[in-house]
C-alpha cells in the first residue's frame, strides 16, 4: 500500500506489539514448539515451562497467585466465560438477577443480554454526566437474588476508572460475585487484587503491546469462586478452559505483563504530559467539550467532542491520524456512540466526538501534529457550517424551530 | 530441551513450517490495527484477515462466508455442538464412541438441557458402524457429530456416507477434521456435512488459531458474545497473526499433499514392518488411515513406560491423545473397538510427518527392540 500511515492514536482499540514482546514469542513458534499437555516429551515440557512462567508475570502484574490466572482467547472470551460462568453456577442458590452497567463494553453488555434471554433478569446503571457509577445508585440496584455484578474498571471509551473497591466491598456485604472487566487497565493503572475486593477479572493482552487471540481471567481461590466452562474437552485449565494452550501467545502476554509492572509507573508520567498537551492544545479550539471524568481517569484517553461539526466529515478530515470515533468494535455502524450518549450527551455533541489514545510509541511531535491537524480542519469545516455561523451570530439553536420539509 | 530428541507426535502439535513464520512475521512486529478499526491500520488487518479466509475456503473446497475463524478446534467443537442444537428443538444427538473430548464433553453438557446423548459404536478397526448408526437414526435425531480421521488410530470415517444417511433423515452433521484436514484431500461441499472444524497447528500453522466451516443454512447461536466480529458469530478481537499464519500453513499443506502422502506412507511401512516382527499389534491396520499414523501396543508392555523409556532414548511419541496424557486409563478408542483393557493399556502413537527420515524410523526400531527386551526382562525377574 503506498498510503502513507497515518499517525498511530487508537492505543486503545488495539496497541502495537512491544518489539521485545515480538522477540520473545518467536522462539516458541519456531525450536520450542510442544504441546503443552504432552507429558511424555520434552517438547511439551518446555511450553509447559514457558506457559507456567508467564503465567506468574501475568499473576505479578495484579498481585495475584498464578493458580487465580486462566488463559482464555482473549478479554471477550474473559468476559462471557466469567459472567455467564459464575450466573451459572451460582444461580440455583443466589438467583437470577444481574447488575451491570450501560457504558460497558459489548462483550460483557452482550453477554448479559444472552443471559436475559436465558431468564436472567437485568439492570444497566445509568453513569453520572461524568460517566462515573454512583455508589448509591448500585446498593439501591441490589436484589436479593442478585447474583453477579459486572463493572469495568476503565472505560475503553472515556478512559475513566470506577471505583472498584467501593463497589467491591457492597458485592462483598451482599453476598454478590463481583466481575470486572480489566481489559483497559492493565498497565495504566495499579491492580492488587489481594486488596481488591473483585472474584473475576478479565485481561486482554493486545491492549497492553502483547499479541491479538490471548487473554486471561482472574478467578479468585480464597474465598473460592467457582464457575461453569464455557469450553469442554481436553480439561485445560483445571477444567475451566479447554483447548491447546497457545504457547507463544501466552509467552508473549507473559513479557507484556512483565514490561507493563516494570515500566508502568514512568510510562504513565510520560504519557500523562502528552495527554495533557494535547488536551490543553485541542481546549484552545471553541466549543470543545471532554467527555468524561478527567480526574479519575487514565492519562492515556482523551475523548472530545467538538461542538458544530458532523462527525463523518470530520473523520474524513483528519485522516493523516488514525483515531477512533467510538469503540472500534462498534465503529463499523454509524450509530452515536452508547457510552457518550449514557452521559448525556446529545446525539450531535455524541456523533462529532473523537477518541484519541495515546500509548508507548506516541511521541511529542506526534501530539503537535494533530492539534494543528485538527485546529485547521475543524475551522474549515466550521467555516462551512450555517449552524456555526448562527451560534456566531448568537442564535440560541435549542430555541430554533426547524421548518419540516 | 535435548535437541537429538526426534520428532514422532505430530498428531499432538506440528513446527511451524518457515513460510508460515514470514507470512505471520509483519502482522507480529509492524503496527497492526485492529481490524474492527476503519482507519487504514485496521483496514490492511482486516484484508490481510479476509485474504487469509478466502485462502482457507479455498483450501476446505467451500465459499469464504462460510469460514468462521475461533481459538482452535476445542472451541469450533464446542461451538458447532452448543451452537447448533442451542436453535433446535432438544431431542437425540448422536456422537461416535471415538471423539475427541471436546466434542464428547460439549455433548454431554447438553444433557441437562434435555438432550439425549447416544454414541455410535465403531467395528474392530475403529470405523463407525453406519448400520447402527441407520438404526439410531430412526429416533428423531437433532445433530450428528463424528469425526473425519481419529487422531489416534488414524482411521479415516465414513462421512460421506454418514451424510448421506443423515441428509434421508433431515438431521444436521458436525465433522470435526482437526485430524484429517492437511493430511488428507478434504472437501466440506463433496463431504456433505454441514458443519466442520478444523485447526491450526496440527498442519504447521500456530497453536490459537482455528475455524468452524458451516453451510449457509445452519443457524447456529454464538458460544461468545460482544463486538459482533465474525458477522455476529464469534466476538472477540481476530487474532490476526495467527490467522494469516493458519491461511499460509493450509495452502503449503494442500500443495504438499501428494508428496507428503507418498513419503509418510512409506516411513509408516518401514515403521510397522519392523512392529509386526517385534510382535505389535497395530491398530486399524486394515483400513484407510491418516499416512503418518500408527498406534500400536506390544503386548505385556506398559504404553506409559515405554512411551517415558523412548523419550529417555530420545524420541518423542504419543500413549494417546495428549489431552489425556495425564491419565493412565486406556484409550477410550481402542477400548470402543473392542481391544482388550490389557493389550490398549500398552498403546502406544507414532504419528510422523515429511521431516522424519527413514534413517530416525531404523534408528527407533532399534531403540524399541532394546527398550522391550529390557522391559519383557525386567517383568520376567519380577515374574
Amino acid at each position: 500500500m503506498s498510503e502513507r500511515k497515518p499517525i498511530y492514536l487508537d492505543y486503545s482499540a488495539t496497541t502495537p506489539v512491544d518489539p521485545r514482546v515480538a522477540q520473545k514469542m518467536i522462539p516458541y513458534l519456531t525450536e520450542d514448539f510442544g504441546n503443552p499437555a504432552s507429558r511424555s516429551h520434552p517438547y511439551g515440557w518446555t511450553a509447559e515451562q514457558a506457559v507456567e512462567n508467564a503465567r506468574e508475570e501475568v499473576a505479578k502484574l495484579v498481585n495475584a497467585d498464578p493458580r487465580e490466572i486462566v488463559w482464555t482467547s482473549g478479554a471477550t472470551e474473559s468476559n462471557n466465560l466469567a459472567i455467564k460462568g459464575a450466573a451459572h453456577f451460582y444461580a440455583a442458590s443466589k438467583g437470577k438477577h444481574i447488575i451491570t452497567s450501560a457504558t460497558e463494553h459489548k462483550a460483557v453488555l452482550d453477554t448479559v443480554r444472552e443471559l436475559e434471554r436465558e431468564g436472567y433478569e437485568a439492570t444497566y446503571l445509568q453513569p453520572e454526566a461524568d460517566g462515573l457509577i454512583s455508589l448509591e445508585k448500585f446498593k439501591a440496584a441490589i436484589r436479593p437474588d442478585t447474583v453477579v455484578a459486572s463493572i469495568m474498571l476503565v472505560n475503553n471509551e472515556i478512559g475513566v476508572i470506577q471505583d472498584i473497591e467501593a463497589l467491591g466491598n457492597v458485592c462483598r456485604a451482599n453476598n454478590i460475585i463481583f466481575h470486572v472487566d480489566a481489559a483497559q487497565a492493565t498497565g495504566k493503572v495499579a491492580i492488587d487484587l489481594e486488596k481488591l475486593p473483585v472474584d473475576l477479572m478479565s485481561f486482554s493482552a493486545h491492549k497492553t503491546y502483547g499479541p491479538k487471540g490471548i487473554g486471561a481471567l482472574y478467578v479468585r481461590r480464597k474465598p473460592r469462586i467457582r464457575i461453569e466452562a464455557q469450553m469442554h474437552g481436553g480439561g485445560h485449565e483445571r477444567g475451566m478452559r479447554s483447548g491447546t494452550l497457545a504457547t507463544h501467545q501466552i509467552v508473549g502476554m507473559g513479557e507484556a505483563f512483565r514490561i507493563a509492572r516494570e515500566e508502568m509507573a514512568s510510562e504513565n508520567e510520560r504519557i500523562r504530559m502528552l495527554r495533557d498537551r494535547l488536551l490543553n492544545g485541542l481546549l484552545q479550539i471553541e466549543e470543545t467539550y471532554v467527555n468524561g471524568d478527567l480526574d479519575h481517569r487514565v492519562p492515556h484517553n482523551l475523548n472530545v467532542s467538538f461542538n458544530f461539526v458532523e462527525g463523518e466529515s470530520l473523520i474524513m478530515a483528519i485522516k493523516d491520524i488514525a483515531v477512533s470515533s467510538g469503540s472500534a468494535c462498534t465503529s463499523a455502524s454509524l450509530e452515536p456512540s452508547y457510552v457518550l450518549r449514557a452521559l448525556g450527551r446529545s446525539d450531535e455533541l455524541a456523533h462529532s466526538s473523537i477518541r484519541f489514545s495515546i500509548g508507548r510509541f506516541t511521541t511529542e511531535a506526534d501530539v503537535d501534529y494533530t492539534i494543528e491537524l485538527l485546529k485547521s480542519k475543524i475551522g474549515k469545516l466550521r467555516e462551512l457550517s450555517p449552524l456555526w455561523e448562527m451560534f456566531k451570530d448568537g442564535i440560541d439553536l435549542s430555541k430554533v424551530e426547524w421548518a419540516e420539509h | 530441551m535435548t535437541m537429538q530428541t526426534v520428532f514422532f507426535d505430530h498428531n499432538s502439535t506440528t513446527a511451524l513450517k518457515p513460510q508460515v513464520l514470514e507470512a505471520m512475521l509483519p502482522w507480529l512486529t509492524q503496527p497492526t490495527g485492529n481490524p474492527t478499526s476503519r482507519h487504514v491500520y485496521g483496514r490492511n488487518a482486516r484484508e490481510a484477515m479476509e485474504q487469509a479466509r478466502k485462502q482457507i475456503a479455498e483450501c476446505a473446497g467451500v465459499q469464504v462466508s462460510q469460514v468462521v475463524f475461533t481459538s482452535g478446534g476445542t472451541e469450533a467443537n464446542n461451538f458447532a455442538i452448543k451452537g447448533i442444537t442451542a436453535n433446535l428443538t432438544p431431542s437425540q444427538l448422536l456422537v461416535s464412541a471415538i471423539e475427541h473430548p471436546c466434542v464428547t464433553r460439549p455433548a454431554q453438557s447438553l444433557a441437562w438441557h434435555d438432550w439425549k446423548v447416544v454414541q455410535i459404536g465403531v467395528d474392530g478397526q475403529g470405523v463407525i458402524d453406519l448400520r447402527q448408526a441407520e438404526q439410531i437414526l430412526k429416533t428423531r435425531t437433532g445433530l450428528v457429530s463424528a469425526m473425519l480421521a481419529n487422531n489416534e488410530t488414524g482411521a479415516i470415517q465414513p462421512i460421506a456416507e454418514l451424510a448421506t444417511l443423515v441428509k434421508a433423515s433431515g438431521v444436521l452433521l458436525h465433522t470435526d477434521a482437526v485430524q484429517a484436514f492437511g493430511k488428507i484431500e478434504v472437501n466440506m461441499t463433496a463431504l456433505g456435512v454441514h458443519a466442520m472444524t478444523i485447526s491450526s497447528h496440527k498442519i504447521g500453522g500456530p497453536i490459537g488459531v482455528g475455524a468452524l466451516i458451516l453451510d449457509k443454512r445452519v443457524d447456529i447461536a454464538p458460544l461468545l458474545h460482544g463486538g459482533g466480529q465474525e458477522r455476529g458469530l464469534r466476538s472477540g478481537t481476530e487474532n490476526v497473526a495467527g490467522i494469516v499464519g493458519f491461511a499460509r500453513a493450509c495452502q503449503l499443506a494442500m500443495q504438499s499433499l501428494d508428496s507428503r502422502r507418498l513419503t509418510t506412507t512409506a516411513l509408516r511401512d518401514q515403521l510397522e514392518a519392523g512392529l509386526s516382527k517385534l510382535g505389535a499389534a497395530i491398530f486399524a491396520q486394515q483400513v484407510t488411515r491418516l499416512p503418518n499414523t500408527s498406534f500400536f501396543a506390544i503386548p505385556n508392555i506398559e504404553g506409559e513406560t515405554l512411551v517415558t523409556a523412548l523419550d529417555k532414548a530420545g524420541f518423542a511419541v504419543a500413549s494417546g491423545s495428549a489431552c489425556s496424557s495425564d491419565s493412565t486409563e486406556p484409550s477410550h478408542v481402542l477400548l470402543a473397538m473392542g481391544v482388550e483393557p490389557d493389550l490398549a493399556r500398552g498403546a502406544v502413537r507414532v504419528s510422523l510427518s515429511d521431516n522424519n527420515t527413514s534413517e530416525e524410523i531404523t534408528q527407533f526400531l532399534a531403540a524399541l527392540q532394546q527398550q522391550v527386551q529390557r522391559l519383557k526382562g525386567l517383568s520376567a525377574v519380577a515374574a
